[in-house]
């Protein structure tokens, strides 16, 4: 694995290795020493074109705790913002001899063109882009997903090696503007889950019929026929949505009537289900507040949890062995 | 590591051979320790961990009060090696102390053929995180030479004078489904066993 760029890229084989491995990296995050020396001397840069807090402070956290340098670098206030193209920047990167470069861009694609345009020669990890894909928030919720419903259920060692065969999944909400979305059908296809995605009809993409998973487009009937394990809440992304909430739904009411996760719609999931959100939460939107700080809620682990895997991640994409010059044996 | 089961070489040391050396190391430690209260037997992954319970079993008869479950644990070294970046990616192990720890207490490190002593030293920065023992001492059951550390085992097995371009392969019954063996490959003129 040289980039992490797509859920879709990934093998089972591969999507199970860097579940393990955020196992293992998640319980020396248990410990009093938390750095590990793994990475010392690399060098990771944090490329934001896009705001963002929890992703960012955890790509961040998790290159610290493998003991790389980290530097970060956000659209704003940068000669981004004077004009300088993905390109110029991606080759001052380069210059600056970075080991891995963590990117977010609102063009969907970005990451892709910088792994292989030739600007750069390190690894590349997508952190978001456009409307695309982000994989680590995938693996993180399918994470969380086999430490509870695996794991915690009968299965050893919090469901390692397992993938996710005969669990179900519903994902709720904003599918059009999601990235999360994208990122979870994919990867919970190729760990063996079945997704049920549930939208109102405009914010269902188009082509949505080639994805591996089921569509509905009501809420209740979802949960009383689908009897998900899990249920991921979806973010509302206003700032996607001109205007406001500008023509998708007639009005946030009516969106958190038919589509919100409220105490009723809780109390009817099974006993073991768990509810996911890729944060950040819009309250009394998608998700109320009962919902969110209910003991179903895993939602401050998927946090905790993010750390594990993107460590996984920066430490299966950089330790091995690479094609850097003078690092033979 | 996929090991071939039936391996061609010279058997160095049969399970009998094995099962004594451990008996012997299990004798010293509790000589050098003065008992087994406070020792700790870490293996390092994969037939180290093996051995430490194998061990942990024979100082158990010797010192009935001590207990193996709760003093023996496993040690992975992976995320604390210097020699990352020279092999493909390496998948990381599991790391498992017994419940008190291992702070003042004396570790044993375990492992089945100390080499370069670059795992031993891996496993020393990865002990330093972990806690800080009163002592460390290092089992193994083959020592072939060619340290590239200052770095010596305080119970041997076996010591085996072999040259670089031989390969040296403990079997366990437990990890490999064969008789118990300590096998050299590789030898350019076979001249028995070892001295």
């Amino acid at each position: 694995m040289k980039h992490l760029l797509s859920t879709a890229d990934l093998s089972k084989d591969e999507a199970v290795l860097l579940l393990d491995t955020a196992a293992q990296m998640a319980a020396t995050q248990s410990r009093e020493i938390k750095k590990l020396p793994t990475l010392r001397g690399r060098t990771v840069v944090n490329l934001f074109f896009e705001d963002s807090t929890r992703t960012r402070i955890s790509f961040e956290t998790a290159a610290k705790r493998l003991s790389a340098d980290v530097i970060n670098f956000s659209a704003k206030g940068s000669s981004v913002s004077k004009g300088e193209s993905l390109k110029d920047t991606a080759l001052t990167l380069h210059a600056m001899g970075a080991d891995a470069v963590v990117v977010r861009h609102w063009a969907s694609g970005a990451p892709y063109q910088l792994a292989h345009a030739g600007w750069l020669d390190a690894g590349v990890l997508n952190a978001g882009d456009g409307t695309h894909q982000h994989p680590t928030q995938a693996l993180l919720d399918a994470y969380t997903i086999r430490r509870h419903l695996v794991g915690l259920r009968g299965g050893a060692g919090e469901g390692v090696g397992a993938d996710l065969a005969g669990l179900k999944v519903a994902i709720v909400g904003d599918v059009l503007h999601s990235r999360v979305a994208r990122a979870n059908v994919a990867l919970l296809h190729t760990l063996g889950a079945e997704v049920t995605l549930v939208a109102p009809p405009t914010l269902v993409p188009v082509g949505v019929e080639t994805w591996p998973c089921a569509v509905s487009y009501h809420l209740d009937q979802t949960l009383a026929e689908f009897q998900p394990d899990a249920v991921m809440m979806l973010r509302v992304q206003r700032e996607r949505m001109s205007g406001g909430a500008g023509g998708f739904f007639p009005s946030p009411l009516e969106y958190t009537r038919y589509y919100g996760l409220d105490a009723r719609r809780l109390a009817r999931l099974a006993d073991h289900a768990i509810v996911l959100h890729p944060g950040p939460m819009n309250r009394g939107l998608e998700i109320s507040a009962e919902a969110a700080d209910s003991d179903r809620a895993v939602i401050v682990e998927q946090v905790a949890n993010g750390v594990a895997v993107r460590m996984a991640a920066l430490y299966l994409l950089m330790a091995g062995e690479d094609s850097a010059e003078g690092n033979d044996l | 590591m996929p090991a071939d089961p039936t391996p061609d070489g010279t058997t160095v040391l049969g399970a009998s051979d094995v099962s004594r050396a451990l008996t012997r190391i299990a004798h010293e430690i509790v000589e050098r320790a003065k008992g087994a209260d406070d020792v700790v037997l870490l293996g390092i992954p994969t037939r180290g961990v093996t051995l430490a319970h194998r061990l942990a079993e024979r100082l158990a008869g010797i010192e009935p009060a001590f207990d193996p479950a709760a003093s023996t644990g496993e040690l992975d070294v992976t995320m604390y090696r210097d020699d990352l970046r020279r092999q493909p990616t390496r998948a990381v192990g599991v790391t498992r102390l017994p419940q008190a720890g291992i702070e003042g207490r004396t570790v044993v490190l375990v492992d089945d053929v100390l080499y370069s002593g670059r795992t031993i030293r891996a496993a020393l920065d990865a002990l330093g995180d972990l806690g800080r023992p009163r002592a460390v001492r290092l089992a193994c059951l083959v020592d072939r030479g060619h340290r590239e550390l200052p770095i010596r085992p305080d119970f041997v097995g076996k010591n085996l004078p072999t040259s670089t371009s031989e390969r040296v392969r403990v079997l366990l019954s437990e990890v490999d489904g064969v008789e118990d063996a300590v096998v050299i490959s590789g030898r350019e003129h076979g001249e028995g066993g070892a001295r």
